[in-house]
């Protein structure tokens, strides 16, 4: 089958075939001991009708080594971390410590059953709770739920509670005319999309020209009324700190409605400064971000909710909390609070994930929070900060940059200066693999056009960034002088641009067997057109 | 690098934010640990966790299976695991083709033709389904089989909430412990669809071709749940037997317990609801060389693009662990999905034969099981499973009291391909001898 | 530069009409086209579904983006083109040709007179850059 991809090397590597292409009748990869127990007719305990026909046919027949072969080659495909710079804008792709690894692999916590006894899983909720009041300390709102299994899932979340609250405060016939949610033109997508889950209405707030939250388009629309709440990025997705939080605060407040903040950026603030102080009633976090758990590509995450005193009655259930009545007649448990899943909570929005969210990415965060102790955390901030920064000027003499505010953790740049050229961002982006860099964030936030978002992040050193920088001067010369190579780029990877269009005209999203449909008429097909 | 750029001190690069916002005192969090220190500390915590390493019969949405050593020596790979979501598809192709495979080994499994890059999990999957049967049929009602997982339907209720779409139970039968398609008394032309799980949270494996026509035939989808997984390897597909949407919780596959998450939610459907799915699709795309790669596709439907209009609100998924499952499932194989999901069943039938034959002791659900099956126990169930865990070290089941207190007898055990006979006898012995001292 | 026929009539939104009869044949320009880059998917309404002028009644998708479409004039859709589905790079080839969306009956022909000329869509177009 390997013979339908163009050689590009003499490797094996870059030709690596999809496993269905690799696999041979009777193959096997697996090992089970021999059954163990007197067994029946599979007809008599299951009856015939309820069976499988098909046998799993289609499925891979593979060995160990054909497994281990295949997924160590298409690795190798893959940028990462590891390797090298990966900044990406509001994506905060800092280093993943090997010691978080292996602790979310200890075994005690790595075979426990969810729906263990709390009295032998003290453990394991003694980590949630641990990690529940260090979160909020760190963001100054002392309610928190650990539940959320990702950002966005932690702002549907978080809009939930500010809905249940306006319901209890106002009442359900008063509270169904504030159905607004304020949400700025620099938002990610998920902001809008997680207010609708919610039922409310988006009305998109401007930015002024120095990028910032516009004050007064803020006051008009919270004059109209119905304003249930505001969902702000903090510093904005432009890298901005919202110097006038506050009043931001004050006047959705004065209108009525809660303040909840888009977490994504908290990089910039640990130890510094928390978004309790500033007035902010609600807020995610993503572990897979500041905590340093990684994202898997794509995923897992974790998106932990925390809000103010008057907000907590109403956060998913369970909670994990500390028994306040300690009758047991176990003298051990006497001297150690006992913690528990308490359901209590009438006002609660319910649940919204099956057991208690993203355990796995909780210890990795308590791990993080702990090897780098309160001066640690303020010095990872300003890490990040600093190198953001040095971005910024060194990038200044080459490249567009919208905003003259100095950036927090992360700054926008554009492709204005090389579009007089013809190169794009995009194409900056592609280019900048050659140098061995993963591109910036692109297109976002989309109030910028050809926005390029550069996060550094605190885990790379001067050296880094320096050859970053040059790596993004050099491209600028290239835009000049030779803007061909640079809009024909990548050069150095397995695959060149992809025709995105095509796949989306006529989506392939599974393998299907030679008979039904083959590689090789899919391949002559995007030729001719 | 502070001279160069012109600031003072590290203190000045955080002008922008007003003096009295910024912390005086540094955060009250401990000082730094070193790594030898905190290894012990949480080997410390660990150990407060009796319940890890207990003999284990516990299932009811997460399942304790064999995993291949190969499947976390894989997943420990940097470039899977410290990778982004693939946006920049010429340095991704690693992440891009395994969820290729992903998608292809869960239409497979399902039996259906399309399938997405993963969600959160099973119950959020369940969720999902029910919002996009919503759009698919502009139908508001959905009736909900009450022998789903409870936890799955306080989810459901959770997410439709605000979602103008009115839930209601079909309520599961008593003697069969299964949804009868008479149970569906509300169904009617405003019905977007009908929910049930197979095999149910009591472990019974529903009649899905029976509740699927009876669900078309008012132009309602069925939606199956499905949370072991490894029912596959046995069952007839919900595909086969006509469901529209199949989501299903994959943690069976070559995923660790761990408390609880982080699992993966399969989702998969038919072709011609493809722009209605939520979540990632990955599709095969060509460059202009004529190599094959893969990319992101129909990305129309996603929130970053159609913010509120968007299918779902999702963005980050469990992309690594969806890898996990793809490893486990190439590995294993056609034939070890099988293997795995026939000594499941053998083993739980064994055990509940001999669970059976204890005085007092009873199976109150007559429909076919495959792994997990309720027990009725001639005294409190909780009771009894807490003198089995502190006496004899086994954690012999879920009591149901849990969810319903009118089953206070009632307990859910799960037998796997991990429980050797001479557990399961253990467990046996140990019930009936515990049985004495409640 | 994007090509405007001068015996259509243009919206603001970016659609033109084409008069045959009381029907009116709609897509989107050149110009509206060529902004959206490569279209990879048409929505379009079905027969027999009525419009006033304004309303939405489909969206264009490229790759990552999604622009609704609107009806420059009141009517009945009488057909749709649904070689769309398989062809939407249609849009693209041959906007005003291949690439049509819908036709319809029109409720008050005198709509078109509102719409702007082929000259002050090219003004309009420019000035918007």
């Amino acid at each position: 089958m390997a013979s339908n991809i163009t050689k590009v090397t003499n490797h094996i590597s870059p030709n690596e075939a999809l496993i269905f292409e690799r696999s041979q009748p009777g193959r096997a990869g697996f090992s089970l001991p021999a059954l163990d127990v007197d067994e029946s007719s599979i007809d008599e305990i299951i009856p015939r009708e309820m069976q499988r026909e098909d046998a799993l046919e289609g499925m891979p027949e593979v060995t160990e080594v054909d497994v281990v072969r295949h997924f160590t080659r298409m690795s190798t495909w893959n940028y990462s971390i590891d390797q090298g710079m990966y900044p990406l804008g509001s994506c905060t792709m800092k280093y993943n410590s090997r010691l978080n690894e292996k602790v979310a692999r200890i075994a005690d916590f790595a075979n426990l059953h969810p729906l263990a006894s709390e009295s032998a899983a003290q453990g394991a909720l003694q980590v949630i709770y641990e990690l529940q009041q260090h979160l909020a300390e760190i963001t100054g709102l002392p309610g928190v739920s650990l539940q959320p299994a990702a950002g966005a899932h932690g702002e549907m979340t978080g809009i939930m509670i500010i809905r249940a609250y306006i319901d209890a405060r106002d009442g359900k016939e008063a509270s169904a005319q504030r159905r607004t949610m304020l949400i700025p033109d620099s938002a990610h997508g998920t902001n809008p999309a997680s207010a609708h889950l919610s039922g409310f209405t988006v009305k998109t707030i401007k930015s002024t020209a120095e990028g910032l939250t516009d004050l007064d388009h803020l006051r008009e629309l919270c004059a109209h009324g119905n304003v249930a709440g505001l969902m702000l990025t903090n510093p904005n997705t432009l890298g901005l700190f919202e110097r006038n939080i506050q009043e931001i605060c004050r006047i959705v407040h004065d209108a009525g409605g809660l303040v909840y903040m888009d977490g994504a950026n908290m990089n910039a603030l640990v130890g510094i400064a928390r978004p309790g102080d500033m007035g902010v009633d609600v807020i995610h976090l993503n572990l897979h971000k500041t905590f340093s758990t990684p994202h898997g590509g794509g995923g897992p995450g974790s998106g932990p909710c925390c809000c103010t005193k008057e907000l907590e009655p109403f956060l998913p259930v369970p909670r994990v909390v500390a028994s306040t009545s300690v009758g047991d007649s176990d003298s051990e448990h006497r001297l150690k609070p006992m913690l528990r899943l308490d359901y209590d909570y009438p006002q609660s929005i319910g649940r919204v994930k099956a057991f208690l969210g993203n355990y796995g990415m909780m210890l990795r965060a308590l791990a993080y929070i702990l090897t780098h102790g309160y001066d640690g955390l303020l010095e990872a901030t300003q890490a990040a900060v600093l190198n953001a920064r040095y971005i910024a000027h060194g990038l200044l003499t080459d490249y567009d940059k919208p905003f003259d505010s100095d950036p927090m953790h992360e700054v926008v740049f554009t492709d204005k200066r090389q579009a007089r050229k013809g190169v794009h961002t995009l194409d900056i982006a592609k280019r900048l693999i050659d140098y061995g860099f993963h591109p910036m964030t692109i297109y976002f936030p989309l109030i910028v056009s050809g926005a390029m978002l550069i996060e550094p992040t605190e885990s790379v050193g001067r050296q880094e960034l320096d050859q970053f920088i040059e790596a993004m001067r050099s491209i600028a010369k290239e835009a000049v002088e030779d803007p061909e190579l640079v809009l024909n780029a990548p050069h150095s990877t397995r695959v060149g641009r992809l025709d995105e269009a095509a796949a989306a005209r006529k989506p392939v999203l599974r393998w299907k067997p030679a008979a039904t449909e083959s590689a090789e008429s899919r391949s002559t097909a995007s030729h001719s057109s | 690098m502070l001279e160069e750029i012109g600031a003072a001190s590290i203190e000045n690069l955080f002008d922008s934010i007003p003096q009295e916002l910024r912390l005086r005192d540094h955060l009250n969090v401990p000082a730094a640990m070193p790594e030898l220190e905190l290894l012990k500390r949480f080997d410390e915590m660990g150990t407060r966790n009796q319940a890890a390493r207990r003999i284990s019969f516990l299932g009811g949405g997460a399942y304790s299976h064999y995993i291949p050593t190969v499947v976390d020596s894989l997943l420990s790979r940097s470039e899977f695991f410290t990778a982004y979501t693939p946006y920049q598809p010429e340095i991704s192709q690693g992440t891009l083709q395994s969820i290729f495979e992903f998608q292809t080994l869960v239409c497979q499994l399902t039996g259906m033709d399309i399938a997405n890059a993963s969600m959160y999990d099973g119950s959020t999957a369940m969720a999902e389904a029910v919002l996009m049967a919503e759009r698919v049929t502009k139908r508001t009602k959905v009736i909900a089989s009450s022998a789903i997982h409870p936890q799955y339907l306080e989810v459901a209720h959770t997410y439709v909430q605000h979602a103008g779409i009115d839930l209601e139970h079909a309520v599961y039968c008593a003697e069969s412990g299964t949804t009868l398609p008479e149970s569906l008394s509300g169904l009617d032309d405003q019905t977007a669809a009908v929910v049930v799980q197979s095999p149910n949270f009591f472990g019974c494996i529903e009649d899905l071709a029976a509740l699927a026509e009876k669900a078309h035939s008012v132009g309602a989808l069925l939606i199956v749940t499905v949370t072991e997984a490894m029912s596959f390897g046995l069952l007839k597909s919900p595909g086969a037997c006509g469901a529209d949407i199949v989501v299903a919780e994959g943690q069976s596959f070559g995923v660790p317990l761990s408390f609880g998450g982080p699992y993966v939610g399969l989702f998969a459907t038919r072709d011609k609801y493809a722009r209605q799915i939520p979540g990632r699709l990955v599709g095969e795309a060509y460059d202009k060389n004529g190599r094959r790669g893969f990319v992101l596709t129909l990305a129309t439907r996603e929130q970053h693009i159609r913010r509120e209009k968007a299918t779902s609100n999702i963005c980050t998924n469990e992309g690594l662990i969806a890898l996990a499952a793809t490893i486990y499932l190439e590995t294993m194989g056609r034939r070890g999905v099988q293997e795995a999901a026939r000594q499941c069943a053998q083993k739980a039938h064994y055990a509940s034969r001999e669970i059976e034959k204890l005085e007092g002791f009873s199976i109150p659900f007559s429909a076919p099981f495959f792994n997990e099956f309720v027990v009725h126990a001639p005294v409190d169930a909780a009771s009894l499973l807490e003198k089995l865990a502190s006496g004899k070290g086994i954690d012999g089941g879920i009591a149901l009291s849990r969810f319903d207190t009118a089953r206070a007898n009632d307990f859910l055990v799960c037998v796997t391909e991990t429980n050797t006979k001479e557990q399961i006898d253990a467990l046996v012995a140990g019930l009936s001898s515990s049985t004495k001292l409640v | 530069m994007a090509s405007v026929p001068d015996n259509l009539h243009y919206s603001k939104d970016h659609e033109w009409v084409r008069v045959e009869g009381d029907i009116a044949v709609i897509g989107i320009t050149d110009h509206a086209q060529d902004q959206l880059g490569d279209v990879v998917y048409v929505e379009l309404p079905k027969a027999g579904d009525e419009f006033a002028a304004n309303d939405s009644f489909g969206s264009v998708e490229s790759v990552k983006a999604v622009s609704e479409i609107f009806t420059p004039v009141t009517g009945k859709i009488t057909e749709t083109n649904d070689s769309l589905n398989d062809e939407p790079e249609k849009v693209n080839k041959d906007p005003y040709g291949d690439g049509w969306m819908i036709k319809m009956t029109m409720k008050s022909p005198g709509e078109v007179d509102s719409l702007l000329t082929a000259a002050e869509y090219e003004d309009f177009t420019k000035a918007e850059e």
